[in-house]
């Protein structure tokens, strides 16, 4: 458990944080730019001296008023958001440092550092020659080899773009599912979060306004003002079931069937899919004749209603928590309260292939 | 006229690569405290680093004379304890001769510190480096080409000294006679063809010096760039 109880002051910005970190997965902390987040992650790393407060993680006590243990001292491993790898050594030069400073420490070997994240082909090339989604393996690799308790991850594909970012997320799904190193991973991009993490802080204005667990987060209508009600989406567990012909893949969830565009895993994969709340339409009876594959029954579990026009309405469809945000005078129309039992309809087309992502072996729920 | 006494010019390259060598060790920790420091004494020592770049050499050489001069604290601690003066002795101009190109080590150092910034140093941290490290396993690579530059500077100027060596070395053959004094000498006593010869050698030879250091300097730039 990292425990963190923390103050720094910046002229115009106080970032104040007193929180508990799960040292399992990946736990995902979230907020715009400029809401703290990056600096959390120094302060637990050590990097901003002038924080006070008191940080430990177990019975190693880090910072408090009397101690401060340098960053080489914590066994964290950090990966930049600028990579920085350093420009005088090649790629194994690079790995070869952190794993020269760790010998005899527990955790993954270079050769499954290197061949979980595909650096074979890489190893005697400069950093500068590679592209940018190479590099943000390269330097993930580095960080893993310094065998950390805890790896702390700035944005590690916030300088990509979408295409090279869709390249490097398999190999972190990859790392959660194999290696086992906790991660805190800081992000501004919900699709990522909701593929990766099992935990969720949200940061705003330097303080942390949500923390649990992200399927729970995510589903709370609660947590949608924080978020933006564009991100709100929730996050299922599906087992791929069968690749149809007509270029549907068919997914088993405990909700039923559901039938989304052709996603390249193989037969009893798991999946993790998200759901946005603007694509889910909500019916009180059995819809027919009707173009969407996927109507889901559902039982209506919350209803949230702000100052406009929406309202957010979770409903749980099998073990599953979903969001639907439909208009104020629809949820009057239709007479929904919770309890009331409907029908949610998703669209196959709506769900991105960004936001469906692997997932660990069936888990019990978090 | 039969062949020019090159003794000068060996006694130079020695004394310029012994003053490189030793000002180097001492430039680097000095230009990487100046890199770090918040320091408020940072400004008075990096004036003090700069005076030579100013003064007139007679000037630095009048006040090391007084300090070497067995009547002065400094120098009666020297004689006693190695027996030798430091004024017209080839150890005196070895220090001098450091105090003079001190600037030409130090600031091309703290300029290529200066440009490496906290990030790799921080990355380095995160790689379980400690600060001594990091400073030779980052710092000191990274800031390879301040280090060419250092050097090269220290050298040739070391290698065109005159004022101070004049007032604290003098002109003692294989002690202290370096090519400068060597060419003022034979000006002085009318024999242009063998101060032809030493000033060609000197030319050439630093022109060659910083034309290489310049062409590696691009290539460098290329690569990191």
């Amino acid at each position: 458990m990292l425990t963190l109880d923390i103050t720094l002051r910046f002229p115009g910005f106080c970032l104040q944080v007193a929180q508990k970190l799960p040292q399992t997965g990946i736990t995902a902390l979230f907020g715009r730019s400029g809401s703290g987040k990056s600096t959390l992650l120094r302060v637990i790393a050590g990097l901003e001296s002038r924080a006070t407060g008191r940080v430990a993680y177990g019975d190693d006590i880090w910072q408090d008023a009397r101690h401060f243990t340098p960053p080489h001292k914590r066994g964290l491993g950090y990966v930049f958001q600028d990579t920085r790898l350093f420009p005088h050594l090649t790629v194994a030069g690079n790995l070869h440092y952190a794993d020269r400073r760790a010998r005899g420490l527990p955790g993954p070997t270079r050769d499954e550092v290197t061949a979980a994240l595909d650096l074979g082909p890489l190893l005697q090339r400069r950093p500068q020659t590679l592209s940018g989604g190479e590099q943000s393996r390269a330097a993930i690799g580095r960080a893993l080899l310094t065998r950390p308790r805890m790896l702390l991850m700035d944005e590690p594909l916030a300088a990509l773009d979408e295409a090279r970012r869709a390249e490097v997320l398999p190999y972190l799904e990859r790392l959660r599912d194999r290696i086992g190193t906790p991660i805190l991973y800081v992000s501004h991009n919900m699709a990522e979060v909701a593929r990766l993490a099992s935990h969720l802080l949200l940061i705003d204005a330097g303080r942390i306004s949500h923390a649990g667990a992200l399927q729970d987060l995510l589903a709370s209508p609660d947590t949608i003002s924080a978020l933006g009600v564009r991100e709100a989406g929730a996050v299922i567990h599906a087992r791929l079931a069968a690749q149809d012909d007509d270029g549907l893949s068919q997914l088993h969830t405990s909700a039923g069937p559901l039938y989304l565009p052709r996603i390249d895993a193989a037969i009893g994969t798991s999946l993790r899919i998200r759901i946005l709340a603007q694509d889910v339409i909500l019916s009180r009876t059995a819809p027919t004749g009707l173009s969407a594959l996927n109507i889901l029954p559902a039982t209506v579990t919350e209803l949230h209603s702000g100052s406009g026009p929406g309202a957010l309405v979770q409903l749980r469809t099998g073990d599953e928590l979903i969001l639907a945000r439909i208009t104020r005078r629809s949820a009057t129309a239709l007479d929904l309260a919770p309890g009331t039992p409907c029908f949610a309809i998703v669209k196959s087309v709506s769900v991105a292939p960004g936001n469906i992502g692997k997932d660990r072996a069936p888990t019990a729920k978090l | 006229m039969s062949g020019v006494d090159l003794g000068p010019l060996w006694l130079t390259l020695r004394l310029a690569a012994i003053v490189t060598f030793l000002l180097l060790l001492l430039a680097a920790p000095l230009a990487w405290w100046l890199s770090q420091t918040r320091s408020r004494a940072k400004p008075v020592i990096e004036a003090l680093t700069a005076l030579p770049l100013v003064l007139p050499p007679t000037v630095l050489g009048f006040y090391l004379l007084i300090l070497f001069s067995p009547k002065s604290t400094f120098g009666a601690f020297w004689v006693q304890a190695t027996g030798e003066t430091l004024t017209f002795s080839f150890t005196g101009l070895v220090i001098a001769s450091m105090l003079y190109s001190l600037p030409f080590a130090v600031q091309p150092l703290q300029a290529a510190f200066e440009s490496l910034g906290r990030a790799p140093m921080e990355a380095a941290a995160m790689l379980r480096a400690s600060p001594f490290d990091r400073f030779f396993t980052v710092a000191l690579p990274l800031a390879k080409r301040g280090f060419l530059t250092a050097t090269v500077l220290s050298f040739t100027h070391t290698l065109g000294e005159f004022g101070v060596v004049l007032m604290v070395g003098g002109n003692i053959p294989g002690k202290t006679k370096v090519i400068s004094i060597a060419i003022y000498e034979h000006v002085e006593t009318i024999r242009y063809a063998d101060a032809h010869v030493l000033s060609a050698i000197l030319l050439v030879f630093s022109f060659v010096t910083l034309l290489i250091v310049y062409s590696l300097n691009r290539q460098a730039a290329r690569i990191t760039g």
